[in-house]
């Protein structure tokens, strides 16, 4: 008996104590979730897309940190035909990973590979459409069904020629998104003669930074650092540790489990601020939390109701209440990190007593309505219950009795699309730093009727018009005037209350060096450094 | 014995239709779809989700769907995950022994210090130690996994550095393919030094986790099983006749006391196997429990369906052979007296 206590404490002190050997320059990041698949045309979550960038390229890419774009695997780009004809001049000598899943690659990157991951995403009738469920939704969401003329093999294997039906000057944005990734089509070939093309979307082969070398589910990914066209990244092994819970991340930061996480709790926003071990990355997000009013539904019809609500809501002191400081007050639909942001903008003041007089001449002396509140937090809203609570209180002193409502999130997000709200709480979260890419969220159709993001139901045809003559127009400056001219526009029509743009934050160990937070959300490793 | 073995596989059948039914209507009759809840902000046009639901087979009726599903099961088909688009099966299947490995250890470690704690309890009833040792029992049946957790967590790892906060193995020392899915035993099927230590270091922390609510319900068990026993006159003679307290208790009384107990582990064991979903979310264990909670939160029904019905079919199978063994220990029982 004594002996079998021994050797029980024995065992476990020795395995208490014991720690696992070091191994080469290796960062573990702790990501939240497991990756739907390896294809990022397939995936709209940050999550599956964080999971395949380390292994894939574009023609063009966010500079790090950044929303500019930059060139990627297209050194050069030509840009003709009033912006509809871009010619993509591809880099030369790109090496595709070699020893995935069996495959040596036997030529470099060439535009064989470039046509065949649009065209696998724009023809349904592609050896590759229907595998994997095939549903690419960021290549429609983006419009690139309407927008894609062809895309042709150029003067030499190097070339590319995208052709649109019209100029588009957010397009090149549009290319530096996963969604536009190149795969290997020698690679697709490989699989599809092996009987195995499902594969290409579980065990990726690209021209990026990491290799994919292993994944299990809900546990770990592995890559490896890749020397290819961009030069070898500075540590050899990249592990996303998969960690759905914000506090165990925390805790893994702290015992240097991890060195990079994903979206830290609010509530461990301040100890992290103090823990000496950490250091806490923020940037402006690129996001604005908004309360829609529905401008088909009276009396939100008349502008000076959607004036005065936006003078009856305290917004100071929902962003210390709510955002708890992490956030700046959004006057615009664009946030201020946006190129072409109207800072000359004047917000509406907190006045209720105006609000009450503007509404009392619009003929609303008391209006029984409701306030929907989405049931999760997002970037931009991190408590829409707690927000609709005070808008709702402040909106009782000018004589409005709004219900608060609120559904499961996908029925909510239908529900409002469906225009069922009198007023509503969301939100954005930019796609590629164009501005293009907000104010399409104020859209109609040609027939005049709301798209279906446009959750105000409002419809200007002078801001219509403007948004469709910026797309093609390719000169910055002259798109920044069009695009202030619309700000003003909304401003004036208010169909939005803006709330706030929020900060994001990124924890990272004080041994990392290099690491810079994206403004997208995007988690990149290529620049990453770590001292062991 | 196959007759009665017969009659128990039947019974079971209307229970594992039943199942079958209410999963898939329940399932429904939550809000929202699975392509809706995929698409955040943007939202979707009617005919993009028209083509969408088209693809998925959503836009047939319900009973169509259904006798599809039945279909596909009786032909030993879980389905496809709508997300991951692999088969619901083989996901269930590589993610399932990091569960069991997790159970087990934790019933194990329930059962090592619960069994003895609540045989002296019994043995001292009255004494400080008994009410010390059912508080504990009690706090420990009522504790609050997540709170539990986290207060480890900070305790062991955090503070005192000897655990590691969460996963099943230090991923940046060790790297092996898995051959069982067990990593104990793949650790020792590894050439890695020290891989199962690091192992059993990770085990530490989310087996006292998940084993300390059958930790408080064994013993609670244990000690009220064993007070009546001690009453009895077998025990009482045994006593008289002069036989050591140890000899008395521990051979004599235990034996005896331990045939509720066990019952009260086996339901245990179902319990865990698919309850453990707190314990993994805290510790990132990679089990069926975090599996089922991200498909409920994605409407992902084809892996709910699955993965429910395939933890009905292991339970059902678990309990037809207690029935078995049961049947096989007791004559009684087998014949229906």
């Amino acid at each position: 008996m004594r002996k079998t206590t021994r050797f029980v404490t024995a065992l476990l002190l020795g395995t208490m104590l014991s720690a696992g050997a070091a191994s080469a320059k290796s960062l573990v990041y702790c990501s939240e979730g497991s990756p739907e698949n390896f294809t990022p045309a397939m995936n709209t979550t940050g999550t599956s897309l964080d999971a395949a960038r380390p292994v894939y390229n574009k023609l063009v890419q966010f500079a790090p940190g950044t929303t500019n774009v930059v060139p990627a695997l297209a050194e050069k780009i030509d840009v003709a035909d009033g912006g509809k004809t871009i010619t993509f001049h591809l880099r030369k000598g790109v090496k595709f990973h070699s020893g995935v899943n069996g495959f040596t690659p036997t030529r470099d990157l060439t535009a064989e590979d470039v046509i065949w991951s649009f065209a696998r995403q724009s023809d349904k009738n592609h050896p590759y459409a229907k595998v994997s469920g095939g549903a690419f939704d960021y290549f429609n969401d983006m419009g690139m069904p309407d927008l894609l003329d062809s895309i042709k093999k150029g003067a030499d294997d190097l070339t590319v020629v995208m052709t649109l039906k019209e100029p588009n000057a957010p397009i090149l944005a549009n290319l530096a998104m996963d969604f536009a990734s190149i795969q290997s089509a020698e690679y697709a070939d490989f699989l599809m003669k092996k009987g195995t093309p499902e594969q290409f979307d579980q065990m990726p082969v690209g021209t990026g930074s990491f290799q994919f070398v292993n994944y299990q589910k809900d546990s770990v990914i592995r890559y490896k650092a890749f020397d290819g066209w961009a030069g070898k990244p500075k540590v050899d092994d990249l592990i996303y540790a998969i960690t759905p819970d914000a506090t165990a991340r925390y805790a893994k930061m702290k015992a240097n489990e991890c060195q990079v996480m994903v979206a830290p709790n609010p509530a461990d926003l301040e100890a992290m601020g103090k823990d000496g071990d950490i250091k806490l990355l923020q940037q402006a997000g690129l996001n604005v939390g908004y309360l829609s009013m529905n401008a088909m539904k009276p009396p939100f019809d008349k502008v000076e109701v959607r004036q005065a609500i936006n003078m009856a809501i305290d917004k100071a002191a929902i962003l210390k209440e709510v955002y708890q400081g992490a956030g700046q007050p959004a006057k615009n639909p664009l946030p201020p990190t946006i190129w072409s942001y109207d800072d000359t903008t004047v917000d509406y003041t907190y006045d209720p007593v105006k609000a009450k007089e503007m509404l009392a001449k619009a003929g609303v002396t008391s209006l029984d309505t409701d306030l929907w509140w989405m049931p999760v937090q997002r970037p931009y809203n991190p408590n829409a219950k707690r927000m609709a609570e005070m808008m709702q209180s402040d909106l009782e002193k000018v004589g409005i009795h709004a219900k608060l409502v609120s559904y499961e999130w996908g029925e909510y997000r239908k529900r409002l699309q469906a225009g069922e709200h009198q007023m509503g709480l969301l939100g954005w979260t930019g796609d590629n730093g164009d501005p293009d890419n907000f104010l399409f969220l104020l859209s109609c159709k040609a027939d005049g009727t709301p798209a279906g993001q446009n959750i105000a139901k409002w419809c200007n045809k002078d801001f219509d018009a403007k948004l469709l003559e910026a797309r093609k127009i390719t000169d910055q400056a002259a798109r920044s005037k069009i695009y202030a001219e619309m700000q003003a526009i909304f401003k004036k029509e208010a169909p939005w209350m803006t709330i706030a743009h929020s900060t994001v934050f990124e924890p990272v160990r004080k041994e990392v060096s290099g690491y810079k937070v994206s403004p997208l959300g995007a988690h990149e490793f290529q620049d990453v450094d770590i001292t062991q | 014995m196959i007759k009665y073995l017969l009659k128990r596989a039947a019974l079971t059948l209307p229970t594992f239709i039943a199942l079958m039914f209410v999963t898939f209507l329940m399932i429904r009759l939550v809000p929202g779809d699975p392509i809706e809840v995929r698409r955040g902000e943007r939202g979707i046009t009617p005919e993009r989700l028209a083509e969408l639901r088209h693809t998925m087979g959503l836009d047939q009726p319900v009973w169509k769907q259904f006798l599809d599903y039945v279909w596909a099961l009786l032909h030993g088909d879980f389905g496809t995950s709508i997300v991951s688009k692999t088969p619901v099966a083989t996901e269930f299947f590589t993610l399932f022994p990091a569960t069991v490995e997790l159970t087990l250890c934790a019933i194990i470690f329930a059962i090592i210090i619960a069994v003895p704690a609540g045989v002296i309890a019994a043995s001292k009833r009255g004494s400080a130690y008994d009410q010390l040792m059912m508080g504990v029992a009690l706090v420990g049946y009522s504790m609050p996994l997540f709170w539990w957790g986290l207060m480890l967590i900070l305790l062991m790892s955090n503070t005192l550095h000897l655990t590691p906060v969460s996963g099943r193995i230090d991923v940046i020392a060790y790297y092996y393919p898995s051959v069982t899915g067990f990593l104990l035993i793949d650790s020792l099927l590894s050439d890695q030094k020290g891989a199962f230590l690091d192992v059993v270091r990770h085990l530490i922390l989310p087996t006292i986790v998940l084993g300390t609510i059958p930790l408080g319900a064994i013993a609670r068990m244990t000690r009220s099983s064993m007070l009546e026993v001690l009453e009895e006159d077998y025990v009482r003679t045994a006593r008289a006749k002069g036989l050591s307290i140890f000899r008395v208790v521990g051979f004599h009384a235990l034996r005896n006391a331990l045939i509720p107990v066990v019952t009260m582990i086996g339901v245990q064991l179902t319990t865990l196997l698919a309850g453990a979903v707190l314990t993994e979310t805290i510790f990132s264990w990679p089990g069926i429990g975090n599996w089922l909670i991200h498909s409920i939160e994605r409407r992902d029904y084809p892996a709910l369906q699955g993965g429910i019905m395939l933890i009905a079919s292991l339970v059902i199978i678990l309990n037809l052979s207690m029935d078995f063994i049961y049947g096989l220990i007791n004559p009684r029982i087998r014949h229906g007296r």
